[in-house]
């Protein structure tokens, strides 16, 4: 079988773009509404992530500042201390636990220009074998009586992808790249006095070296088709992707606001994924917010995707993965969040400050990746995987 | 094709907004004006919420905030 990507997507695409551009010009010259910087605000956040065997910790903090009426800059840096034993390197090299940092730091400017909000950003990402370069734009525009604002945004990425040898030594012989550019056209729209709603769209394309390096596939051996081979996993060198997302917000009577949001996702990869999200925001007491929130999401796989191959497969198919994150799953996730605010009004330098805390707890159901650590059962007859992971994050915010 | 559909309907109601009276006087936006009514209230958490679903999920985009990087063997 050879699996190839859609060409015709990324035409298709292409020419929507062109019109939504086309319109979005129309629509500034017809705007009468002056949009506004972002408030001045920083934030220091802790976050933990455990679950499948993989923790992931750090720290991240966000400034952002205005310089003048019209500019103001951000920055973030953000990090991810990895431990991982997860499923997927059990499967790969057995029982044993790696270590890996990532440090992102970001830096961004805002420039308003009389009706415009613009917005221009560099991203840079560095993991031992990974290191990705992100430079995006975008611009925004409030039109008809500030009921309404369309953006429009482009972000092109560049990213380099190396490999590990024992004890974290670079392979010298492994060197690769991808390139990826994004678009987002967004709407926000006031219903009435008390809905909004906003719609987003984004296409992504992706050329170069797409696979995790250490993952492989299994497929059946000739000769004993209740074992199994393993070898490195073989993408495509092209995806394109759409998602569209609808979002709401609704204030109820006595201040608390529900919201609500949808997205569907489709990929040149076969992947079809569906998300939806609600949510019941809770003020009282004056200084304390409450926020309750379930999520649920699905996906089928790729086209390329298997928990196991046939070795006829593996003799003639062109692209061969058994990434989880390429099946067909769903999970679902409930969480809470509270946060108390303080020193408010009191003048001086900072406005308002608050202290936030956020948990999620997230489940994860397969229902065509098993778990093969356990290799004396007859392969492909493994119980199906499923794990479940806790989410937190606790941070301060403070507004000057 | 969805989104040939979505995209109509997104020009017309677009379009369809330029002749209009502003229906939700600037006097009747304190609700909206809420903080508890922002999409975005946290834009720190929120990217790194994101960034924990783009590592695990197929899908990505259309997230409404931003995300970044890898991080996700």
């Amino acid at each position: 079988m050879v699996l190839k990507a859609v060409p015709g997507a990324v035409v298709a695409v292409t020419k929507a773009m062109r019109y939504l551009i086309a319109l979005f010009i129309v629509l500034l010259s017809s705007s009468g509404i002056a949009a506004v910087l972002p408030v001045d605000r920083a934030d220091a956040l802790f976050h933990s992530y455990s679950g499948g065997g993989i923790d992931i910790t750090g720290p991240a903090v966000l400034v952002r500042k205005s310089v003048s009426d019209s500019v103001s800059l951000s920055a973030k840096h953000y990090v991810d201390t990895i431990s991982s034993a997860s499923i997927d390197v059990e499967f790969i090299v057995g029982a044993s636990t790696y270590e890996e940092e990532r440090v992102e730091n970001s830096f961004s400017i805002d420039y308003l220009n009389q009706k415009t909000l613009m917005n221009f950003s560099y991203t840079n990402s560095e993991e031992n074998d990974f290191s990705a370069d992100t430079f995006a734009f975008g611009i925004s525009q409030d039109m008809f009586g500030d009921l309404m604002t369309v953006s429009l945004g482009y972000a092109h990425g560049d990213n380099v992808v190396r490999k590990t040898e024992t004890k974290g030594v670079l392979d010298p012989d492994f060197l690769e790249y991808s390139q990826s550019d994004t678009f987002n056209v967004g709407l926000t729209q006031v219903i009435t006095k008390n809905l909004i709603m906003s719609a987003a769209f984004n296409v992504t394309t992706d050329a170069g070296f797409l696979n995790n390096p250490y993952r492989k596939y299994r497929y059946r051996l000739s000769g004993d088709p209740s074992n199994y081979g393993k070898e490195d996993e073989k993408y495509p060198e092209t995806r394109t992707s759409n998602a569209l997302a609808i979002r709401a917000r609704y204030f109820l009577p006595y201040r608390a606001a529900l919201h609500a949001e949808f997205r569907t996702f489709q990929d040149s990869w076969g992947i079809d994924g569906n998300n939806i999200e609600i949510g019941y925001t809770h003020p009282f007491a004056d200084d304390w917010i409450a926020e309750v929130h379930f999520r649920t999401y699905a996906q089928t796989n790729a086209t390329f995707y298997e928990d196991i191959f046939t070795y006829q497969q593996f003799l003639n198919q062109n692209f061969l993965a058994r990434d989880k994150e390429l099946s067909t799953f769903n999970n679902s996730t409930i969480g809470f969040g509270i946060s108390y605010e303080f020193a408010k009004g009191e003048g001086g330098t900072i406005d308002k400050a608050a202290v936030n805390f956020k948990y999620d707890y997230i489940q994860f159901n397969y229902e065509d990746f098993r778990d093969a650590r356990d290799e004396t059962l007859y392969a492909g007859t493994e119980p199906l995987y499923q794990f479940d992971a806790n989410i937190i994050q606790l941070f301060l915010s403070v507004w000057f | 094709m969805p989104y040939k559909i979505i995209l109509s309907l997104f020009i017309l109601f677009t379009l369809s907004a330029c002749n209009v009276e502003p229906w939700v006087k600037p006097y009747e936006r304190a609700n909206l004006a809420d903080p508890i009514m922002s999409f975005s209230p946290d834009p720190l958490s929120q990217g790194y919420i994101h960034h924990v679903y783009q590592a695990r999920e197929g899908a990505r985009g259309a997230e409404g905030g931003s995300g970044g990087g890898c991080g996700c063997n």
